[in-house]
């Protein structure tokens, strides 16, 4: 009955995949963020420091008697000291002649533009940021121009950066953990609504075809919806194919109850040989289609209450005795008797119209072959199992397999009213059951059916 | 015995009220619950025969009324549903059993019998003639102070002579009434069952008379 759906991916790992994927693109850039603010920020701080120490050399700086004269204060190189032990470069020229210092210290190629300049360059295989500025001296009737370049090497810096970065590496792998746990709990608990409603869908009993009515998140709504509207026709239209069956038989066997009954009563009146035979065969063939509509029906509600089986706690004993008295004038009638034995009470869980209407069948095939005068045992025992064993002939050997197909009916059977439905519907009631159904012969001569549930 | 039935189908109905007349029986015809609710009212059934789909209502709504009233007639339910789902409800309301339509008369006698027979305490209706008592609910049979329990054919030959007698019933009645339509008869079966029949009334005053090429006949020695 259930088809197992086609799967195609995963909502969970969709969820998931998409969220840690934000969080990992989102962890990168915050890392890459941080880092260069940091790195802007350390490098303003070291330019600002070359700036006020340029500054400090460029104000020592005096032109006396004509002379330019530079006394470098102490202040401007101590104030670059670093932790690393960073190293000074500087440079002092005086109208573009170089005047002092390390010479591979070019001016700065702007410097004409602006006072201040700053750039990284690259001085004896280390990496500097350096910084020049120029000041014009106005002295008697002359003026110069000094221009102070100051270079210092980065490794405080660089340690410094390196540190943040670690840092800032450390914040984008928390956050991304921080998130990647965030997103498997969003998703477990956005799946867990939809696992919840599947939960509560599949410990339904099979007859509850009432709507789902628990709260709902809106986005399930209309899922629950289409759920409900589906149970609902589901519902009605189990419910109509009852009333269907109902009412065929209906109209069916009421008209056949009519002709029977005339047939019946034409036949109290009628003396003649051939009218009498007539009659007979029509009352015969009445019952042969009435019997057969009666087991199509029956077959088709057996069927319909066996895909739904509905389980009940009952006393099989009880159960079958029940069934037992209802047949026994049925019995009477062909002058045979009905007994049942086996263990005094046997509870089992199944549905017990079922099991009544396999038996009956299993019964009435009994009463049919049994010869006059004798007797059909009913034995109900705790395996638990239903045997109904008559003394007629038995079934044919080469055909007990077929004997419980649709209207399969054994060689035998000629002369007998019946549809070849009996033991089929008994074999889909034990099917339903989980049980079987066996046809054999007893040793003593005379067929056995046993239900086995 | 005196019967109600209560079907809204004329035809069947005319059918089984002829039949269980010629049984010897007793038989009011209700074709709607009202006219039933009348009939019970006033008369005392034995049995009442009640059918399901009437057009005035559901016949086992009838039954639940009847038997909320204390009334306890026994019930047989004529049903054209299908036995499976009609097994619930019916004999929970109440009803002592139910026939399948179509019914063979000869099963709806021997429910009908089977029932009385459950209930025998309500009814007691033995029949008194020539040195016989003759008790056709509980199937008894007592000749000379000595009773015997009748088989079920032996029963139903007894109540057709015992309830006509000096009546002729030909060969092919009696096999008409004792046999039902899928039973194989032989020839001298009903000779088979009139013997046995003699044979319990040896000691009486009543006797089965043989009419060569007519049937058979119940005669009371004086």
């Amino acid at each position: 009955m259930t088809d197992n759906p086609t799967v195609s991916g995963s909502l969970r790992n969709r969820l998931v995949l998409t969220l840690i994927g934000g969080a990992a693109v989102l962890a990168v850039l915050l890392f890459f963020a941080v880092r260069n603010y940091a790195a802007q920020v350390a490098q303003q701080g070291q330019d600002n420091i070359l700036e006020a120490s340029v500054a400090s050399i460029l104000d020592a700086a005096a032109l006396r008697d004509g002379v330019l004269e530079v006394d470098i204060p102490y202040a401007a190189f101590s104030m670059l000291s670093t932790p690393s032990d960073d190293r000074v470069f500087y440079a002092i020229f005086q109208d573009g002649e170089f005047l002092s210092g390390y010479e591979d210290l070019r001016l700065a190629g702007g410097a004409e533009e602006s006072d201040w300049s700053f750039k990284s360059g690259e001085l004896r295989g280390e990496r500097i940021r350096q910084v020049s500025a120029s000041r014009t001296l106005v002295g008697l009737g002359r003026q110069t121009e000094i221009e102070v370049v100051l270079g210092q090497t980065q490794d405080a810096l660089s340690q410094t950066l390196d540190q943040i970065s670690r840092n800032a590496a450390l914040l984008g792998l928390g956050f991304f953990l921080l998130t990647a746990a965030l997103s498997f709990w969003v998703t477990s608990t956005t799946i867990g609504q939809l696992n919840k409603l599947t939960t509560s869908v599949t410990r339904r009993g099979p007859q509850d075809l009432s709507p789902f009515k628990k709260p709902v998140p809106r986005e399930m709504a209309p899922l629950v919806t289409s759920l409900n509207s589906l149970m609902g026709r589901l519902d009605q239209s189990l419910s109509q194919s009852e009333d269907f069956i109902a009412e065929a038989a209906h109209r069916v066997r009421t008209p056949l109850a009519t002709v029977r009954s005339y047939a019946e009563a034409t036949l109290h009146r009628v003396e003649r040989k051939d009218n009498r035979e007539a009659l007979r065969a029509m009352v015969r063939a009445i019952d042969e289609s009435s019997r057969a509509a009666g087991q199509l029906l029956d077959h088709a509600m057996i069927t319909s209450r066996a895909d739904r089986l509905e389980r009940e706690d009952v006393d099989l004993v009880e159960l079958i005795r029940e069934l037992v008295q209802r047949l026994t004038p049925i019995a009477e009638m062909k002058e045979l008797s009905l007994s049942l034995t086996g263990d005094p009470t046997v509870p089992y869980s199944g549905d017990p119209i079922l099991i009544q209407n396999a038996v009956r069948n299993m019964i009435d095939n009994a009463l049919k072959y049994a010869p006059s005068d004798s007797a059909v045992e009913i034995e109900v025992n705790a395996k638990p199992e239903v045997k109904v064993s008559d003394s007629g002939p038995g079934f044919p050997p080469e055909e007990i397999g077929q004997l419980t197909r649709r209207f399969e009916r054994g060689k035998n059977a000629v002369g007998t009213i019946g549809s070849g439905l009996g033991l089929t519907i008994a074999e889909d009631v034990a099917t339903a059951h989980g049980g079987t159904l066996v046809l054999t012969n007893q040793p003593k001569g005379g067929a056995c059916v046993i239900l086995s549930l | 015995m005196k019967f109600l039935l209560v079907e809204d189908n004329i035809d069947l109905a005319n059918a089984v009220s002829s039949r269980m007349r010629l049984d010897g029986h007793v038989i009011d015809h209700a074709a709607n619950l009202d006219d039933a609710t009348a009939y019970v009212e006033t008369e005392e059934y034995d049995l009442i025969l009640l059918d399901i789909m009437l057009p005035d209502g559901d016949g086992r709504d009838f039954l639940k009324r009847h038997r909320a009233g204390h009334l306890d007639t026994p019930v047989i339910i004529l049903t054209a549903r299908s036995q499976v789902s009609d097994r619930i409800g019916s004999l929970d309301l109440g009803a002592d059993d139910y026939v399948t339509k179509p019914f063979d008369h000869a099963e709806l006698e021997a429910r009908c019998r089977a029932v009385l027979r459950r209930k025998s305490g309500i009814t007691k209706s033995t029949i008194e003639m020539g040195g016989v008592v003759f008790d056709p609910v509980a199937g008894h049979l007592t000749v000379g102070g000595e009773t015997v329990s009748l088989r079920n054919r032996e029963l139903r030959l007894m109540e057709l002579f015992i309830n006509a007698p000096g009546h002729v019933f030909s060969k092919q009645k009696l096999a008409d009434r004792l046999f039902s339509y899928d039973d194989n008869v032989s020839d001298n079966a009903i000779e088979v069952y009139v013997g046995r029949l003699r044979r319990h009334l040896e000691k009486s005053e009543l006797k089965i008379t043989t009419l060569r090429g007519l049937g058979y006949r119940l005669d009371h020695d004086r």
